[in-house]
């Protein structure tokens, strides 16, 4: 729609008042540089073909590399959006070609096949909400001047959509000695992992959909694999390969990296499901409150399906509540939890902890420690959080020693 | 009961009628959405050489080694060329990964000790894993860039580094799997979260 002057000299008075180096800014497609005084006065911007952010609202993920991380603390729902869906990559983002992409289907099955991304998606798809996070997406050194999003920022939630890997393994005839497959990316590490064939054929995905369109490129365009609640790292991004075997074929990334040591002197390996955590995104670090209600928020996870309860301190884990939990609660998808809590304006710890539908309880940092031994790896920390609300309102991560 | 009344109400009995013809209808025409077919003929036979093309993967019985030979003396002055940027002069110096180190009786204390780096000598439980990872994505500047008897030179010269194998033995298909790595029996699958650990081979 065209606006024209006498459209804008009709509106008010307040109108009228506007110059001419006004009337040419109001009258361009792009957004106004500043909100206007009282924008019922002003006739707005025309349709556009690709929307954006209100331009006072900037949030940003943390990059560092290889990695880049969800601002938790500027999002309010459980969905994450796309572009601010957490990285982790090993060798940078490939810049895929869709159009001579190939996904090889191979190994220990009766027909190896080749399918193309338009393929991919003729077969019959489904669509699901699931987070992803990488194993290790924990700051173990993280000081009080810690947001939600440098202290947990490797998980995002996204509806995906795609084929299920047991579809495919049914196309090519998976045979029933084959037990393990290996999931290959094109990127530059041409990162690998090796899966049971009995994820296949519960929940995983090939997915070349998030949020309703296309993957992003961050998140593995042109197609990815998806397993719904396990680390991260074994959803294998721009996926070009799958190889069906009869054991793991023990990748550099299975063993040398995504492995726990423990304080027995051994180390876990293949500890695929990311378990049950949460964390208050609101308040936190850098927030202000004042005294009176505040509703506290956050998020709650689990690979093992649903989260059952989020149970909320105010008095450093003294007593607990449990916080009211958003329906739908999706399996192994966040779960927004809230909890209203009227603060009387002296200096209170506050934090969360989530039960999952196995009965699970994230643990306390110390029982974590005790486990793992002083020495662990980040990889599969969940511990119990807390935050510092001082008495005059600023907000801290609460500190705690691993050992 | 007024004539308008009378007239709706004829109204409503033509239209329960209506309704009642409109629901068999659909009944047989929705009776049953089509099953999922056991294949849908989408996609095309991967040939022969479309698969060896991208096979690439090495397993630790020695699966996917290609053929080839080489030794440490062969392996280190690709490393010094390729390697020694990133890794350090003899392994030990980074910047990044540390390739190159054992601990006294082969201890495990990385649960204990953060401070002790994992390296290929005292952390890395398979020897086939250091072929198909440098063949796979190093060096980082042209990944995929070494030619085979590169990478096995490559990886005799670092498990020699690590005192694994001696500065003769010649590295291919046969002698790679063989190699015992010190940590190889540290590693437990994960007992909440992993695999059913009876799909893990003992090796």
């Amino acid at each position: 729609m065209k606006v024209t002057r006498r459209d804008l000299l009709t509106g008010a008075a307040g109108v009228v008042a506007l110059g001419t180096r006004d009337l040419a800014r109001a009258q361009s497609p792009s957004p106004p540089a500043a909100a206007a005084a009282d924008p019922s006065k002003v006739r707005g911007k025309p349709a556009s073909a690709l929307g954006q952010r209100a331009p006072s609202e900037k949030p940003q993920r943390l990059a560092r590399g290889t990695s880049s991380q969800t601002p938790h603390q500027d999002l309010v729902g459980t969905i994450t959006p796309s572009d601010l869906h957490f990285e982790r990559h090993h060798g940078g983002v490939p810049a895929v070609d869709p159009k001579t992409y190939a996904l090889l289907v191979h190994g220990m099955v009766d027909r190896p096949m080749m399918f193309t991304l338009a393929e991919l998606k003729r077969f019959a798809s489904v669509t699901r909400v699931s987070f992803l996070e990488c194993s290790g997406n924990f700051n173990r050194n993280a000081p009080p001047e810690t947001t939600p999003q440098q202290l947990a920022g490797l998980t995002s939630t996204s509806e995906w959509t795609g084929v299920p890997v047991a579809t495919i393994f049914r196309e090519v005839g998976v045979r029933p000695q084959a037990t393990w497959f290996l999931a290959e990316g094109t990127d530059a590490a041409m990162l690998t992992r090796s899966i049971p064939v009995e994820k296949a054929m519960d929940d995983a995905m090939i997915a070349y959909a998030q949020n309703g369109e296309a993957i992003r490129p961050e998140q593995g365009y042109p197609a990815r694999l998806l397993l719904p609640g396990w680390e991260g790292n074994a959803s294998v991004k721009w996926l070009r390969r799958l190889e069906l075997s009869d054991r793991p074929f023990m990748t550099r990334e299975e063993t040398s990296k995504y492995t726990d040591p423990l304080a027995n002197d051994t180390a876990r390996m293949f500890s695929f499901v990311m378990d049950a955590r949460s964390l208050i995104t609101s308040p936190s670090y850098p927030q202000t409150v004042t005294r009176g209600w505040i509703e506290i928020s956050g998020i709650a996870w689990t690979g093992y399906g649903r989260i059952q309860r989020v149970d909320v301190s105010t008095d450093g884990g003294r007593t607990w509540t449990a916080a009211r939990l958003q329906e739908p609660v999706l399996s192994k998808a966040h779960t927004r939890f809230r909890h209203l809590w009227n603060w009387d304006g002296s200096e209170a710890v506050i934090m969360s902890r989530a039960v999952d539908e196995t009965g699970y309880v994230q643990p306390t940092r110390s029982v974590l420690a005790k486990e793992r031994g002083p020495g662990a790896a980040n990889y599969h920390s969940n511990p119990i959080t807390a935050w510092v609300i001082r008495a005059d309102g600023t907000v801290v991560y609460k500190p705690e020693p691993w050992a | 009961m007024s004539a308008v009344t009378a007239a709706r109400a004829a109204t409503c009995v033509s239209v329960v009628a209506f309704a009642g013809t409109l629901l068999a209808t659909t009944a047989v025409a929705h009776a049953q959405p089509p099953t999922m077919p056991d294949r849908f003929g989408i996609g095309r036979p991967a040939t022969p050489a479309e698969i060896a093309a991208w096979d690439i993967d090495v397993r630790p019985d020695g699966v996917g080694l290609p053929p080839g030979s080489a030794t440490q003396a062969d392996g280190a002055p690709i490393f010094a060329a390729r390697c020694a940027a990133c890794h350090g002069k003899t392994g030990t110096e980074g910047p990044n990964d540390r390739l190159v180190g054992r601990l006294p009786n082969d201890a495990f204390p990385f649960g204990r000790e953060a401070s002790v780096p994992h390296t290929i000598g005292n952390y890395w439980p398979y020897a086939t894993t250091v072929f198909d990872y440098i063949r796979r994505a190093m060096p980082p500047d042209a990944p995929g860039s070494l030619k085979d008897t590169e990478v096995y030179a490559l990886t005799a010269y670092l498990l020699y580094l690590n005192e694994l194998v001696p500065a003769d033995a010649v590295i291919d298909a046969g002698s790679l799997p063989k190699v015992k790595m010190p940590a190889r029996d540290r590693f437990v699958v994960s007992p909440r979260g992993g695999p059913n650990p009876k799909l893990v081979p003992k090796p």
